[in-house]
């Protein structure tokens, strides 16, 4: 059955996340022919909705308010209600990122219906739209499907690929008035950390550093290697505890949960709240001294030996394979 | 202060998974209080600590749930209620969850309600909001530090590593991120005491609420395990030796590179 779907654009430094493309091709998906409606909320707009047209959606409503310069779920949730109740969608797609995390069980709560969150596959099958979505910290998973209602989504960034990017593709944007009031949450002061370059969750490489790295300084092979392969630089938990490198970098539960395509663990033993934001990388590669640490048991490829003496020879080889190709 | 905790009893997932029936089999394995739930806890009993009151810890699920009440009472908590939804409902979703939740909480004046961000077996991080939204209050979620002061609230919330300082009032939800503090084991005395702290059990019928209104809104059509990978290869040979396979093997075989 076609439906309109909607999807929430995310901003992030003046930019569109990936994972607001990736909503648009699960959108494609859901509609089954039928129209997608791109939302964007914010404070200045700027030509984003363009984006969102090339990457699929026939459609953008845009709500600008000064009071939406920063993200509260009350004002947001205000912003994209108002344009819920013009436009009455059928589906709704936001990414699984702190802001739909934080978001969407309360637009869910607001119209009275069901959410499926942290989805990495949809499909439509038996005439639904069926979910997949990891639970048990990764160790098993599950579909699901909405009863009845709209059916809600969140989708895990780095999971489903996005559409070609055509920037032929016309569509019409208009913007919504909506009153935003009574916000009872304020941010006061953003602390944004020293992370440059690619963000993780959208990283297509990862090389990750674990309390096996031993120092700040024990990061650097890691970094000449992920600048190599033109990737990112995360962490473990236990390397940011041992205040290795920041909290921005940790990757697991309660850290970024990321997917890409390769995923090179050095020096991290594999706990299951580690794993739980990694498992479902493509390929993992595992470098550790001690041959019976837990993250051999999901690599596709080990190294057991001293990173320290593998990482830059890793780098080495990488740097002519590639200087070939 | 009034302060409530929501408190989960979960699967723990350091345990091995397997499958029966088209279920994730619970047989022999080993429940805890979710973890996130175990920091909504202890800043619970900080908070009473500091600004004096009662604790209540909350749960929805069946009989078993009442083992860990029991470790929450020990650790420090001055009550704890279950409502066991066992003989009402068999499949419920976080729908039903949040809702049984806010019709226990709406008429309880909590100046506090602190949930744990995820749980770690379904893993949705969709209650906490939920029952915030139904009582119609402010939330933040994914907190590392709080600090309240008459009415006013400091939050500190972690946004994908970065931090937000944000200012709001109770009556408020909150819910727990690791790094919030460090969880107290119960002590022995803690533990003797838990058992004559008071545990309330009630049922949907004492909430008022039929089986209409918590309906779940999604229904689960298949769970299974993640095809088993092949045992990871671990290379052989020298260092150098292995460091050339591997490029190779990512460039040719995994085709990553
Ligand atoms: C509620 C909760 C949430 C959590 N969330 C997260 C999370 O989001 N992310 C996370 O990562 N953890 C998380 N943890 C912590 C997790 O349980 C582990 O403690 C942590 O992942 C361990 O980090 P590690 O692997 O770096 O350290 P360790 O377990 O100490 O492992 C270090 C590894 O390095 C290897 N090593 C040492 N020296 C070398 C060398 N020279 N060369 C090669 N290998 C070497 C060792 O053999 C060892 O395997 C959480 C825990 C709890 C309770
Ligand atoms: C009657 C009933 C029947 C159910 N039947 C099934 C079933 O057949 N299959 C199935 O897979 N699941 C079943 N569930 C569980 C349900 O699907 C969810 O697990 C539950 O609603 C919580 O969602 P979550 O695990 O995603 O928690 P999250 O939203 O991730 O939890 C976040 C936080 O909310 C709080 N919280 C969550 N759940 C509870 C709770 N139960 N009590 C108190 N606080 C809580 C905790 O503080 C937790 O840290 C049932 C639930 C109920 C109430």
């Amino acid at each position: 059955m076609t439906k309109k779907v909607a999807v929430l654009g995310e901003i992030r430094d003046g930019s569109l996340r990936n994972v607001s493309f990736e909503g648009l091709a699960a959108a494609r998906t859901i509609a089954e022919g039928g129209e997608i409606l791109a939302v964007l909320v914010g404070a200045s707009l700027g030509t984003l909705a363009q984006d969102m047209i090339h990457y699929g959606a026939d459609r953008v409503v845009t709500v600008e308010d000064e009071k939406l310069a920063q993200y509260t779920p009350d004002g947001f949730s205000q912003a994209f209600l108002s344009v819920v109740e013009q436009e009455k969608p059928e589906a709704i797609v936001f990414g699984h990122t702190a802001l739909g995390k934080d978001l969407a069980p309360k637009i869910a709560s607001r119209l009275g219906c069901g959410l499926i969150s942290d989805a990495v596959d949809v499909e439509i099958a038996g005439g639904n739209v069926v979910f997949t979505r990891p639970i048990y910290s990764g160790k098993a998973f599950e579909k699901k499907i909405v009863s009845d209602g709209i059916v809600f989504a969140t989708i895990r960034p780095n999971n489903i690929a996005p559409l070609e990017k055509e920037t032929s593709r016309a569509g019409e944007v208009t913007a919504l008035s909506a009153e935003i009031k009574d916000l009872r949450t304020i941010v006061r002061e953003v602390a944004k950390k020293a992370t440059q370059g690619v963000d993780l969750s959208e990283a297509k490489i990862i090389v990750a550093g674990g309390r096996g790295v031993k120092s700040a300084d024990g990061f650097s092979p890691l970094q000449e290697l992920a600048d190599v392969l033109g990737g990112a630089v995360g962490a473990s938990r236990g390397a940011c505890d041992a205040e290795y490198c920041d909290y921005s970098l940790q990757i697991g539960q309660t850290g970024k949960v990321v997917t890409p395509d390769l995923y090179i663990a050095c020096g991290i033993s594999g706990a299951i709240q580690h794993l739980a934001g990694m498992s479902n990388s493509k390929v993992i590669v595992a470098i550790n001294k001690d041959p019976e640490a837990n993250i051999f048991k999901v690599a596709d490829y080990g190294i057991v030996g001293d990173l320290f003496e593998v990482v830059p020879m890793l780098a080495e080889e990488f740097k002519n394979l590639l200087i070939k190709a | 202060m009034n302060i409530f905790v929501l408190l989960k009893r979960t699967f723990d997932t350091e345990e091995k998974i397997t499958i029966a029936n088209g279920a994730i089999n619970e047989d022999g394995a080993e429940f805890i209080i979710n973890p996130y739930d175990e920091y909504a806890v202890e800043e619970a009993i900080q908070l009473r600590e500091s600004h004096g009151g009662e604790v209540t810890v909350v749960s929805v699920g069946g009989e078993d749930g009442e083992k860990q009440l029991r470790t929450a009472l020990a650790m420090g908590a001055d009550k704890a209620v279950l409502i066991n939804t066992e003989d009402d409902i068999e499949y419920g979703d976080q729908h039903t969850t949040s809702k049984i939740l806010a019709e226990y909480l709406k008429d309880k004046e909590a100046d506090i309600i602190l949930a744990g961000n995820v749980a770690i077996d379904c893993g949705s991080g969709q209650v906490g909001p939920r029952v915030a939204d139904l009582l119609d209050i402010p939330y933040v979620t994914t907190i590392t530090k709080l600090e309240i002061e008459g009415d006013k609230v400091s939050v500190v919330r972690d946004v994908e590593g970065d931090s937000e300082v944000i200012e709001t009032s109770l009556p408020l939800l909150i819910t727990a991120q690791q790094g919030l503090n460090e969880p107290r084991y119960p002590s022995l005395p803690g533990i003797m005491k838990a058992k004559k702290k008071p545990l309330e059990e009630l049922e949907l019928d004492d909430l008022d609420l039929d089986e209409d209104e918590v309906e779940a809104k999604t229904k689960v059509i298949e769970i299974f395990l993640p095809p088993t990978k092949e045992a990871g290869r671990v290379l052989e040979g020298e260092i150098s030796e292995k460091v050339k396979e591997l490029v190779s093997l990512l460039h040719k075989e995994a085709k990553v590179i």
